[in-house]
């Protein structure tokens, strides 16, 4: 069961959960703020909106699809 | 790091499975690559709150026991920067893969299509709702509403259900009688008919549709126009999917003919490009029998088996037949056109409102006025939309295909000129 770091917060996931479900396990499941404004949250779940972009140990990638892994650190777009 | 293959797979579902299986016997290297974490494809996604079929894990099975066939997971097309040679990256590296044979098995996505409300945080499409619950996300005792058209909803549907979510309704566009209709032939194919049984559920509405999703923060409700009556719903979420289309785009970046709205092709699964084949979803929606029988053809085909290749023949055609049932029953209603507002968004990368659109002519113009299409998405999700809005012809993308490293863009520099 991997422990990842979700802005700041420690939580654990069950194996082979992608980050995107994490977004929703571990905070209120939105990954980025739009150009207006806006909050957002995966959209697609297969790597076409774009709309999950979260940065993963300092690298922007699409978190629904990126498993969860021991130590990662994820952070959403305020 | 770069590589050679014989043959060179663009995607791992059913289609591009059975492309290396078929292929595989001959001894050719074979490199298969796909953008998502495991092989499956849309079907069998695999996750920790998935349960993959006996077929599926099978055929997992059977591609890890051919030592000439690899598999990079998690690997996206950026460029194809000379003849039969592509830039791909992983979450490692970038490099460069030269074939000799390729085969798009690239399959579909939903159309998602705008109504107001449709950023709210909550909202998801409906084979994208499936596949976050496959991923892990957790739907217990929510209480959902799948909208939008075709089988999907009904296989969302399930998925939610199965685990603990109460789905209030499943509102499809298509009329009864299309609906009823399809059904009736449904025992023509019946290995779906039993599947579509396990699917059916309640809670299913034809002839309705989505108006709009409400909410402050996030999803509070959706309002349906149900049979002519407007009905508001509170719910947690709405899964709203319109049906598949074709991937196209790389397809169409190597010099693909197009046909409809998918890549066009010949009875051996050829492009119009020499050594270029394209199999599965991204030729036209069909399921996965479709997609397994194509995959098959082109794997044959571009080994030079010709006869293996036609044996398959009678299995295509025999899915198609039910492709062709399905995509005339699901047609989408033009009164979907209607739903956006002057201030919808139809582009969700660049803000862009259903108001700073209407008053160009072709999708050209639009994207150079408004930036629509031009954010991060690159019109994957708002070309569609406008196609189905405004009739526009999508452009053909350029490369970067999808967002890249420096690093990995800096293996071109290593390239010899073409
Ligand atoms: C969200 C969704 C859910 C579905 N659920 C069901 C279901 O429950 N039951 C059912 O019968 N049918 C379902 N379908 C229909 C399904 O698409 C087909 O039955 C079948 O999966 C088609 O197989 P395929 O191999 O043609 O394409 P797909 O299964 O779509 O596989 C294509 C693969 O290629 C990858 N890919 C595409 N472009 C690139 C690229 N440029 N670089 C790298 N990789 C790439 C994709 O990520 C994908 O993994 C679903 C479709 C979608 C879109
Ligand atoms: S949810 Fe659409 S790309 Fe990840």
């Amino acid at each position: 069961m991997p422990e990842l770091m979700l802005d700041g917060h420690a939580l654990t996931v069950a194996d082979g959960t992608s980050v995107a479900a994490a977004l929703a396990l571990g905070g209120n499941g939105c990954s980025r703020t739009s150009v207006s404004g806006q909050r957002r949250a995966p959209l697609c779940g297969m790597g076409i909106c774009q709309e999950c972009r979260v940065t993963i140990d300092g690298r922007r990638r699409l978190a629904c699809q990126t498993v969860c892994r021991d130590g990662m650190q994820v952070e959403t777009q305020p | 790091m770069n590589e050679y293959a014989d043959l060179l797979i663009i995607g791992a579902g059913p289609a591009g499975m059975a492309a290396a299986l078929a292929a595989a016997p001959s001894g050719a290297r074979i490199v298969m690559l796909d953008d998502n974490p495991f092989a499956g494809g849309q079907i069998w996604r695999d996750g920790p709150q998935a349960s993959l079929p006996a077929q599926a894990r099978q055929l997992r099975e059977r591609l890890q026991s051919h030592a000439n066939i690899r598999h990079h997971s998690g690997t996206r097309v950026i460029a194809n920067p000379g003849p039969k040679q592509l830039l791909v990256e992983d979450d490692e590296n970038g490099w460069l893969i030269s074939y000799d044979k390729l085969i798009l098995c690239t399959g579909a996505r939903e159309l998602l299509l705008p109504f107001p409300g449709w950023t709210l945080p909550g909202v998801t499409g409906a084979g994208g709702l499936q596949a976050l619950i496959k991923s892990g996300l957790s739907v217990s005792d929510e209480r959902v509403v799948i909208a939008g058209s075709g089988p999907l909803l009904l296989a969302s549907a399930a998925t939610a259900t199965q685990h603990g979510a109460s789905v209030l309704r499943i509102a499809e566009q298509a009329s009864l009688t299309s609906v009823a209709g399809f059904a009736a032939q449904l025992p023509r194919w019946p290995a779906k008919w039993l599947q579509s049984f396990s699917l059916f559920n309640r809670h299913y509405r034809a002839g309705t549709h989505v108006l709009a999703a409400f909410g402050t923060d996030r999803l509070e409700g959706v309002r349906l126009q149900q049979q002519g009556k407007i009905v508001e719903l509170e719910c947690d979420r709405l899964a709203c999917g319109f049906g598949l289309i074709p991937n196209i785009q790389l397809g169409q970046a190597l010099g693909y003919a197009i046909e409809g709205q998918a890549l066009a092709v010949d009875v051996w699964q050829a492009s119009n490009r020499a050594d270029h084949y394209a199999a599965g979803e991204c030729t036209g929606f069909g399921g996965s029998e479709l997609a397994l029988a194509e995959g098959a053809i082109a794997g044959h085909s571009a080994v030079g088996e010709v006869e293996k290749a036609r044996q398959w023949w009678p299995r295509r055609a025999r899915w198609q037949g039910f492709a062709n049932a399905l995509n005339q029953a699901f047609t989408l209603d033009p009164q979907l056109k209607s739903l956006a507002r002057p201030d919808t968004l139809v582009c969700r990368c660049e803000d862009i409102p259903y108001a700073a659109l209407t008053e160009h002519s072709d999708w050209r113009a639009a994207k150079l006025a408004s930036r629509c299409g031009m954010g991060a998405c690159q019109g994957r999700v708002c070309g569609a939309a406008v196609e189905h809005l405004f009739g526009w012809q999508p452009s053909a993308s350029r490369p970067p295909y999808s967002p890249a490293r420096i690093e990995t863009l800096m293996c071109l520099d290593d390239t010899p000129p073409a």
